[in-house]
């Protein structure tokens, strides 16, 4: 509650700073920056005299003399980044933009606890997108939002089981590994904690005795993609799998090959090392030069497989699953042919928000079925549009 | 908790004229001289902090969580900290108690044997591989860094290939529909109720270990020759202790341990995923640090990483628990570990000072 109260940001005075190019943030900091500035700078100064002339201390002249430098360079830092101002783009572009999607609870039930747990790794782009759904939702809905993620199963479930413990009024989890999830779940429903599952785990969610399941079907994601290959007549196609042993990739790759009319073979490349995505992807692409279409399975992997089609002098097609403000540039640009897009927004905020709406008012969405937030095909035409979106974080 | 309270009572003065190895310490002298202590202090420490930081952490279901978690690591601290008192490393724990559950999982499964058989091959291998470890390492007299690190990208390949190869997913099919899975379920995997709160029975296991380990390490002739391979090897060789045999049984204890963790994964969760386990070597050992065990060799103690994987398991589910933002959890879990790990370095300098 106090949260929301702390930043009455309405949409109107968001609107406001981008549309005079004002800069009101810079009164607050400058004074602050002055004050650490000479603080730092002082501190620099003053023990350098004490400790200086006692040069047979050599330890603490040289800690003396480090600490003046760190002072030095801790004051140009500063002052660089007082003056230097860009006019375009940086962290006040993005305050801009951020500043319509906050607010204030919209509703006055009680205050709520709903925990998120998801089988994301750390600094994931695309978990990033579902939590900030899944936030932004929480804030209309007056609901604390707790969040964790591991990406091992076992560790995933006593995320889970540490929630059940805090005793949350809902649970939102990720099916990817389900057999793990298992007890963990039933263990939230013999708690009575309504949960909805998201993402992965469309097949397992209605047994596991979830509410709903919001996500996209991979293996229909994968057959989309197939289609959508036909329709531009391509012939060979790459499905570039960055994780070794993620079954939703599989399932895209297995969509894909079952469509497409053409021949498609499978590239395992390490995501967590884009040089070697890269140097994997044109390698493969010098040894056959007939591959005409490249398909990678996340947003920012396209990217990197356009700089491997360059350095392979290949005219391959780039092709991708999931949407981010690169991809979003590269598709008006045409860099790369098309997207298919989750929208995982979507994911995390019809969570929060449908959670909140069984609370509040008992209502169930999807018939017991999945309910589906993709596949949609994302091309040139729609992506003016949704870059600005997804430079915003929210597609 | 008991080594805190007796280190005000220890000024007393030690007779210096007999020979000391005759000398009778006092029970007080005796604990402050424990590799453990540290540990000890410091898990107190970060079980205080909790205790006020997060509201639900001393509920009785949430220290059952935190448990649970902390034996998952700490039955595989245990042979980890045996190993490191010798001398050595291994970095293929981690992937290995995959493997474990993999191999069990789907020689049942493959040749529709009863699951105990699986589980008993499961264990065969795990040994093997323990002897294949400390056999390489005492042949080829390479570093068991090197060693290690060969199997443990070894096994990583096998894992993913064969699971593959066999079941045409990532993940093994499950087993719990076949004959001798709930009985194994109930030695593996089984939660005992006391007082409403389900236990998991891998604190038991993890218990026995510990409790096992120390009875070796401080009352057998075996725990005087590990403790002599880690101090001095040639030395110890010098005086008949059968090196390579204690290097080879070491390397054993971290695949029965791993059999055990594999096992558990799998009768719990039915069906294991191939990719998992990697980074979890680098945890075992933090534990066992942490719980006093020197990375050189030749000292340190089994109960000790209990402790260490104690503070691991409280530390990670705490953090939950005090609605901390998961972004910087691993920046809190690396400064909580390293502030007891400090302490702990702290709290036994001061005990040897007073000894």
């Amino acid at each position: 509650m106090t949260e929301d109260e702390g930043h009455p940001v309405t949409e109107d005075e968001g609107r406001s700073v981008t549309e005079d190019g004002r800069h009101p943030v810079t009164p607050l900091p400058a004074p602050l920056i002055g004050v650490t500035d000479t603080g730092a700078f002082g501190a620099g100064r003053r023990s350098a005299p004490r400790h200086h002339p006692a040069v047979q201390r050599e330890g603490h002249d040289f800690v003396a003399r480090v600490r003046t430098w760190a002072g030095i360079a801790l004051a140009a830092v500063l002052g660089i980044a007082l003056t230097g101002c860009s006019s375009t783009g940086g962290k006040r572009a993005e305050d801009a933009r951020k500043a319509q999607a906050q607010g204030r609870a919209a509703v006055d039930t009680p205050r709520w606890t709903i925990g998120m747990v998801t089988h994301s790794g750390d600094g994931d782009t695309f978990w990033d997108i579902v939590r900030k759904g899944a936030e932004q939702a929480a804030v209309k809905d007056n609901i604390n939002f707790l969040y964790a993620n591991h990406d091992e199963g076992k560790e995933q479930a006593q995320l889970v089981d540490s929630y059940i413990d805090k005793k949350v009024d809902g649970l939102i989890v990720t099916l990817a590994k389900p057999d793990a999830m298992k007890a963990a779940l039933a263990r939230a429903r013999k708690a009575g904690i309504p949960v909805i599952t998201v993402n992965s785990g469309s097949a397992e969610s209605k047994e596991f005795g979830a509410l709903a399941h919001i996500g996209q079907d991979e293996e229909i994601a994968g057959e989309a993609v197939g289609e959508e290959l036909n329709k531009r007549g391509r012939k060979k196609a790459l499905c570039v799998l960055h994780e070794q042993g993620n079954v939703g990739h599989e399932q895209r790759c297995a969509g894909a090959k079952k469509t497409f009319d053409g021949t498609m073979q499978n590239l395992y490349v390490d995501g967590t090392n884009m040089p070697d995505v890269q140097s994997g992807i044109s390698a493969k692409l010098q040894s056959d030069s007939a591959i005409d279409t490249v398909v990678t399975l996340g947003a920012p992997f396209a990217d990197t497989a356009v700089k491997a089609k360059e350095d392979a002098g290949s005219k391959a097609e780039i092709d991708t699953f999931d949407l981010n403000a690169k991809v979003a540039a590269g598709l008006k640009s045409r860099a790369l042919g098309f997207a298919v897009d989750q929208q995982p927004y979507l994911q995390g905020y019809e969570a929060v928000d449908l959670l909140w709406l069984y609370k509040f008012n008992a209502d169930v969405l999807g018939g017991g079925r999945p309910v589906l937030t993709g596949p949609e095909i994302v091309t040139e035409k729609d992506a003016g549009r949704l870059e600005e979106f997804a430079k915003r974080g929210t597609r | 908790m008991t080594a805190t309270a007796p280190a005000k009572k220890a000024p007393g003065e030690p007779d210096k004229t007999a020979d000391e190895r005759l000398l009778k310490t006092s029970l007080p002298r005796k604990l402050l001289g424990r590799p453990e202590l540290g540990a000890v202090v410091g898990a107190l420490a970060v079980f205080v902090f909790f205790s006020f930081a997060a509201d639900s952490f001393l509920q009785a279901s949430s220290l059952s969580t935190v448990l649970y978690a902390s034996s998952t690591i700490g039955i595989m601290a245990v042979p980890v900290a045996l190993l490191m008192i010798g001398g050595e490393f291994d970095l293929s724990a981690g992937v290995l108690v995959t493997s474990s559950a993999l191999i069990s999982s789907m020689f049942s499964y493959q040749m529709t044997a009863n699951v105990w058989v699986g589980v008993g091959v499961s264990l065969l291998t795990t040994l093997a591989i323990g002897v294949f470890n400390g056999f390489m390492l005492t042949r080829t007299k390479l570093p068991s860094f090197i060693i290690t690190l060969g199997t443990f990208l070894m096994l990583t390949g096998l894992n993913l290939g064969f699971t593959k190869l066999i079941s045409g997913t990532v993940s093994t099919k499950t087993i719990a529909d076949m004959e001798g899975f709930e009985s194994a379920k109930v030695l593996f995997a089984s939660q005992i109720t006391l007082g409403g709160v389900a236990f998991k029975v891998t604190i038991l296991w993890w218990i026995a270990l510990v409790a096992v380990a120390t009875w070796i390490l401080l009352r057998t002739r075996a725990g005087n020759w590990i403790f002599a391979v880690g101090g001095n090897m040639d030395a110890a060789r010098a005086v008949g202790v059968p090196v390579i045999k204690t290097k080879i049984g070491l390397y054993m204890g971290v695949g029965f341990a791993a059999w055990v963790s594999g096992q558990h994964l799998l009768f719990s969760f039915d069906a294991v995923q191939s990719g998992e386990g990697v980074g979890n070597e680098l945890i075992y050992i933090v534990a066992a640090v942490i719980g006093g065990s020197l990375i050189t060799g030749g000292y340190g103690s089994a109960i000790g990483s209990a402790f260490g994987a104690f503070i691991f398991g409280m530390t990670g589910k705490g953090i939950v628990y005090a609605e901390w933002n998961a972004d910087w959890y691993k920046f809190f879990l690396g400064a909580m570990l390293l502030l007891a790990t400090l302490l702990n370095h702290w709290v036994r300098k001061r005990a040897e000072a007073t000894k």
